[in-house]
């Protein structure tokens, strides 16, 4: 880990491992051996339910398999808790304490007990400055709009500078052109920090956008992976081409 | 591959209040079996037939108090559902909440008040029976204050029945023209009888329970019930065999009774929450309506008349003198205190118990069955409710009253009973919320590495004081009116308010107990608003 004279350490990202990982919860049960490149940009396609978000919380340490191994980095993550993977999470809603203002929702990424020191401070700022929230340290996340209070959570991101982050669908019920935005702010972020990121989403634009691989997850497993531009050139196998059905545009049929 | 889960602070703190409540609980049935394990022959001589006979009385008052205030009820309910223009609606639901905050021995008092020997209506009702009232002591001073406690109650319950039936039912209705008799049979019924058993059941469960009502109002052998001849048995004729023939003939009542309320499916925590009018499409004939507005006022002045005399009493004596008082002054304090301490340790229990209830459900998620500790942190809160708490104390002084000076532990048994037997409801007023937030939380936590210390501090804490503050409020009047305990463990050294005005009362000083009854309920009302409104206000 290096650190840039900001303060704002710059982390390479690390690859994504998982190598026979079962798991199973309730009726529905995955099995995942699949690796994610380090430093790229994946977006995780699939219908609800197929385990898009079972595969991240797997990643997070959410939920622990039944069988098999996580590896961030080379590294067996399988007795980390949550907070001692070098990943950062960001969920569709609930990323913020409704009670905290947010300096403190951004502070907590530094210090989880939220003693800050000044260059802490410091660091928080610098990171609201990055993702567009300067002057708003102390509003609280209610006097906040949806995009903003998602802006706060990649805030804190930065400043936890972890080399994984997760996205679990973070733009969902945000409109067309502020997820765009935020898309750009990812990408953004992404190009200055080579972090790995692993992106749930429905909406094939968010994939074509920032994402330059593919992954798509199917009825437990992950079915398919490529790059993003084989998959919207239609190089993509069938089941995809039927779960984005004509929204993808340049789908050949 | 299964990693071994991190022990959560949460589930051990969730232990150690299981462990303490088994143990209160536990400690009383101990005392209990060894006494009566010391000499079953006389435990069994104890059966007899007055034995019988308080027995068949306590069965025999709480049917009739449960069919006095829940027949009614289920027309007044109706009522009040019909007519949501009835002027000061909401005032009289407001007032139909107060009996769940006064102190038993308060409405005694007020019941007294009214209709005792010397009672403001004790003229009137002299001249109508044709010569002196005999005042209102026996089963009918018992029905008359059981019925104050549960009329209100009752018809709320029914209220929010009522409340379920959704309105696309009644535009239906109007569309058909129904007239207020079908849409009585076809709609309201069917509400109203889905909630009768479970409303009837809790009804039956407060009176077959119920302790200060019978003890003050009851009078003699021929109205005295199984828990006021067990407190009876320990103070005055001191005969531990009976006290055990007793107790263990209330434990198997009451176990029976919640079997087969368990059975119906009622909910044996009542519920303090005001049901919101919804709209209505049918319009009440006059001469319903003027019949609705007879049955509305009439149970509005039954309720209201204890409440008034207690007031208009406690007003006649002399309050100055009273807080002057040397007993009076201590006995505030001593209850004060107790009953601050009571609160505290209920709600952290009860924090406890929640906390661990969730942090042992998020680890099942994955799938699996219940274990036994979600089950006993799940269940173990509400079986409380049906062991008396005279049934504790009875357990405790026997068992102590050979070890120590059992009036010295006074104070800690009225802490410990009161703060177990309020838990149902503080849970009530914590767990929504506390599952909510975590819902919200739990992820974020982890992923930040929130825990412990700063999990309370940064997280639970500014979600949690509301709600945490309406079980404290709640615990703290229930525990401030609570006769129970005290009754069979207060001497001269420690009084509690409500153990000085039952004193009071025995040495015939009437006017003395009405001052205190009014500071006590004034004291106790402010407490549930306060609970209330603090509950209001975390839900917006």
């Amino acid at each position: 880990m290096t650190r840039d004279n900001n303060g704002i350490a710059a982390t390479k990202g690390l690859a994504v491992t998982l190598d026979g990982v079962s798991f199973s919860y309730g009726e529905a049960s995955f099995r995942f051996d699949v690796e994610f490149a380090a430093g790229r940009i994946t977006a995780i396609m699939g219908p609800s339910g197929s385990g898009k978000s079972t595969l991240l919380n797997l990643v997070a340490g959410f939920e622990s398999p039944n069988a098999g191994k996580v590896l961030i980095g080379g590294i067996d993550v399988d007795n980390a808790p949550p907070s001692a993977r070098p990943v950062s999470m960001v969920f569709q809603e609930n990323n913020l304490f409704a009670h905290l203002p947010v300096e403190g929702n951004v502070g907590l990424g530094r210090s989880p007990s939220l003693k800050l020191t000044a260059d802490d401070h410091r660091a928080v700022a610098e990171a609201l400055g990055r993702v567009g929230l300067a002057g708003k340290e102390k509003r609280l996340p209610r006097e906040l709009s949806g995009g903003e209070r998602q802006r706060v959570a990649l805030a804190r991101v930065l400043i936890r500078d972890r080399p994984v982050l997760l996205l679990d669908e973070p733009f969902a019920s945000l409109g067309p052109a502020l997820r765009e935005d935020m898309l750009d702010l990812v990408a953004g972020i992404h190009a200055e920090r080579q972090m790995t990121v692993l992106f749930v989403t429905h909406q094939p634009q968010d994939a074509r956008r920032i994402g330059q691989r593919i992954a798509f997850v199917d009825e437990g497993r992950v079915a398919a992976r490529g790059s993003a531009a084989d998959f919207f050139d239609g190089a993509g196998p069938e089941a995809f081409r039927r779960y984005i059905g004509d929204r993808g545009g340049s789908v050949a049929g | 591959m299964q990693s071994t889960p991190r022990p959560d602070p949460r589930i051990t703190a969730g232990i150690i209040a299981l462990v303490a409540i088994t143990l209160l609980i536990g400690g009383a049935f101990a005392g209990l079996i060894l006494e009566g394990a010391s000499g079953p022959s006389s435990a069994a001589a104890a059966f007899d037939s007055y034995l019988l006979r308080v027995a068949r009385f306590t069965l025999w008052q709480a049917l009739l108090s449960t069919l006095l205030s829940v027949l009614p009820a289920v027309f007044v309910g109706r009522a009040l559902s019909r007519q949501t223009n009835f002027p000061g609606r909401r005032l009289i639901l407001q007032l139909f909440t107060v009996p769940l905050a006064l102190p038993a021995i308060v409405a005694a008092l007020g019941v007294l008040a009214l209709y005792g020997r010397a009672g403001y209506f004790a003229g009137i009702l002299g001249t109508f029976g044709g010569g002196e009232w005999p005042g209102i002591y026996g089963l009918s001073g018992i029905l008359v204050a059981h019925v104050f406690f549960n009329l209100p109650l009752a018809t709320r319950l029914f209220l929010e029945a009522l409340g379920t039936v959704p309105a696309d039912q009644w535009r239906l209705a109007s569309q058909l023209g129904m007239d207020a008799r079908s849409a009585f049979r076809l709609i309201e019924w069917p509400a109203l009888r889905t909630a009768l058993p479970g409303v009837a059941g809790l009804v039956f469960m407060l009176c077959i329970t119920s302790f200060t009502i019978v003890l003050t109002l009851g009078g003699g052998p021929a109205a005295t019930t199984l828990e006021v001849a067990i407190y009876q048995a320990l103070r005055f004729d001191f005969d531990p065999a009976r006290a055990v023939t007793l107790t263990f003939l209330q434990i198997l009542l009451t176990f029976v009774v919640v079997a087969m309320l368990t059975r119906l499916g009622a909910n044996t925590v009542g519920d303090a929450n005001l049901p919101v009018a919804p709209r209505r499409y049918l319009a009440a004939s006059t001469t319903e309506a003027v019949l609705n507005a007879g049955l509305i006022v009439l149970a509005l002045l039954f309720v209201a008349a204890p409440m008034a005399a207690t007031v208009l009493a406690g007003l006649e004596a002399d309050l100055g003198r009273l807080a002057g008082e040397d007993a009076v002054r201590r006995a505030t304090l001593t209850s004060a205190g107790l009953s601050f301490l009571s609160a505290l340790l209920c709600v952290m229990l009860s924090l406890s118990l929640i906390a661990a209830r969730r942090a042992v459900a998020l680890r099942r998620r994955a799938g699996g069955a219940m274990s036994l500790l979600e089950h006993a942190a799940d269940t173990g809160a509400g079986f409380v409710l049906v062991v008396p708490p005279i049934v504790i104390g009875a357990g405790w002084f026997l068992a102590l009253r050979n070890i120590t000076d059992v009036f010295a532990i006074a104070p800690v048994m009225v802490v410990a009973v009161n703060a177990v037997m309020a838990m149902p409801f503080a849970i009530r007023a914590v767990r929504p919320a506390y599952d909510a937030a975590s819902e919200r939380h739990e992820r974020l936590c982890l992923a930040l590495g929130i825990s412990g210390w700063n999990r309370l501090r940064l997280v639970d804490w500014p979600s949690l004081r509301r709600p945490l503050a309406t079980g404290f409020a709640f615990a703290m009047a229930l525990s401030l009116g609570d006769l129970g305990v005290i009754a069979l463990f207060g001497s001269d050294s420690v009084q509690t308010l409500p153990y000085l005005l039952l004193a009071r009362m025995g040495s015939y000083r009437t006017a003395d107990a009405a001052g205190l009854a009014l500071l006590l309920g004034l004291v106790c009302l402010m407490l549930v608003v306060a609970a209330d409104w603090l509950g209001r206000e975390a839900k917006a």
